[in-house]
């Protein structure tokens, strides 16, 4: 029999630590559903999710009750939509929003959390559809309430689109003013990426990339409080000990998230993807990244330091993970959405954690400025310079970088968003007050870097 | 199906009685058991088959949770994968 004090520390884990599995995501591809007509598709999307995820929700619920681990969320990611507006023949941001509209019900059916996917991919150029999906997002992510999405505006292979940078300042700005009444929510809907990955089970993210088969089980870990937790027991200890510690816990994390993988996979009869061997915060208290950079010794998250203990984080989790997952992909990493993170919001609320040192942190993590909010008089062009300095990090770095700002519509530095549930509450951030006009309106591409030429 | 039992709390009479009594109405096989005190907390660990008995492992923790909440104890009813795969390569 396994030994007591490991069943112990499995059930403090789950009960004490708030250790659970992020999500259960399925990945369908879309591509059979494209056609001409947009009644068609609509009813071909419809008919292809609800019938692929019908046990989705069920399947997740079972294992939760059988192995005692909270799933929090189920989710659907999907082909990215502009590839079906592609093949419309009347592809007009009415006919978008219609399909929204259609992922919308397609979701809500299923009784998943979200469904991902609305989304183009134009990091070197874009097709006529992929030009009307961008258009249409504010729309589509306002008029609906489930749907996400996300636009890959670079990456280290192709350079920055710094048209579709430019653009995608003006669809932030446009989807925060359409949702003023709710304090531009619709933003937590939309990702800007760079680099983006085909097998992210993490929203508001998702896809299902080109690459991927006909449907697939991915699943996101978590676990920062059992992190934390495991650090308590090591104060003062050195660098090597606090790696190890890490690894150690980030193995367990990832093996328990393997097993629900594993299961769920069977029981749906559909094949396991990957194991996202992440970190990702909720507003809990106890469930905080920024509690583990405070663990190691940095009195308040943004402090000088921060960025080192992330990169240490970040990395000790992969090393951990690695081994403990047959197939580990998706983003991969701590992250550090600020309105979802209890420690990340007081931070900020004290003035401990600017725009500027979250840039740097992103460097190091798994992603980039993630539920940010900013002032809502930000101008699109600075929102598309701080978009275009992301994606220049991820470009160089060769990582995935993104921005999810919301602009609330008139709230000023020092107010407050509340956003409500996983996604929590947001101290309005200051940006820099001097303009990128200019230089965000050159447009064009900025050429791959050197990093892109391996052959 | 293997499933693993854990009860934890304040050590009181007729703890394991009612617990084992439980599983014995429902047609459950207890494995192993192991009892300690850790921590100050009584703490017992069952290993019990479910083959046999009509019992999922959901409507098993239902009938033992009247017991957790009567008994203020903390009761868990998970299957055994759980463990090994997290504890062991």
């Amino acid at each position: 029999m396994i030994n007591p004090f490991e069943i112990i520390e499995t059930i403090n884990m789950i009960d004490k630590e708030n250790l659970d599995v992020r999500t259960i995501t399925m990945g369908i591809s879309l591509k059979s559903c494209a056609g001409p007509d947009i009644d068609e598709v609509c009813e071909k999307v419809y008919n292809k999710i609800t019938t692929y995820a019908k046990d989705l929700v069920k399947v997740g619920e079972d294992i939760e009750e059988q192995f005692g681990i909270p799933i929090i969320n189920k989710r659907i990611s999907v082909t990215p939509i502009a590839s079906l507006v592609d093949a419309l023949d009347n592809p007009t941001v009415d006919n978008c929003v219609k399909l929204a509209k259609t992922l919308d019900r397609a979701a809500k059916t299923t009784g998943v959390n979200f469904i991902g996917g609305y989304s183009a991919l134009v990091h070197k150029g874009y097709t006529e559809g992929e030009k009307v999906l961008i258009e249409s997002i504010p729309r589509a992510l306002a008029e609906t309430d489930l749907v996400c999405s996300s636009v890959n505006v670079g990456s280290t292979r192709a350079g920055i689109n710094m048209d579709a940078v430019k653009q995608m300042g003006e669809v932030v700005k446009k989807a925060a003013e359409l949702t003023a009444d709710t304090q531009g929510f619709a933003c937590a809907k939309l990702v800007v990426f760079c680099n983006a990955v085909e097998d992210n089970p993490f929203m508001a993210g998702a896809f299902h990339g080109e690459g991927e088969g006909e449907c697939v089980i991915n699943v996101g870990v978590s676990g920062p409080g059992v992190v934390k937790c495991a650090l308590e027991k090591v104060k003062g200890a050195d660098f090597g000990t606090v790696a190890e510690t890490i690894k150690k816990t980030a193995f367990k994390i990832t093996r328990m998230g393997q097993l629900v993988a594993q299961e769920a996979s069977k029981r749906l009869n559909v094949p396991f993807g990957i194991v996202d061997l992440s970190l990702a915060p909720t507003p809990a208290v106890g469930d905080s990244v920024a509690y583990i950079l405070e663990e190691m010794g940095i009195e308040k998250c943004g402090a000088h330091g921060t960025t080192a203990a992330l990169a240490l984080l970040n990395d000790a989790v992969k090393k951990g993970g690695i081994m403990a997952s047959g197939y580990v992909g998706g983003l991969s990493g701590a992250f550090i959405p600020v309105s979802e993170d209890a420690g990340m919001i007081s931070a900020a609320k004290a003035g401990a954690l600017s725009l500027e040192k979250l840039e740097a942190m992103t460097c190091v993590c798994s992603v980039g400025l993630d539920m940010i909010v900013i002032p809502g008089d930000t101008p699109p062009s600075t929102i598309s310079a701080i978009i275009a300095d992301e994606a220049a990090i991820g470009m160089i770095n060769t990582k995935t970088t993104a921005v999810r700002v919301i602009p609330a519509p008139g709230k000023k530095v020092g107010d407050e968003v509340e956003f409500g549930g996983l996604l929590g509450t947001g101290p309005v951030m200051k940006v820099s007050g001097y303009s990128s006009e200019e230089f965000v309106s050159r447009g064009g591409r900025i050429p791959a870097p050197l990093q892109s030429l391996k052959n | 199906m293997k499933a693993v039992v854990t009860v934890v709390g304040k050590d009181k009479k007729g703890i394991i009685a009612r617990v084992s009594g439980a599983l014995f109405e429902n047609d459950i096989n207890i494995l192993d058991i192991s009892q300690t005190i850790m921590q100050d907390m009584f703490t017992m660990i069952m290993l019990v088959d479910l083959e046999g008995s009509e019992l999922a492992v959901k409507q098993l923790s239902d009938k033992l949770h009247i017991i957790e909440q009567d008994m203020e104890l903390s009761i868990h009813v998970q299957r055994e994968e759980i463990f090994s795969s997290m504890h062991r390569i």
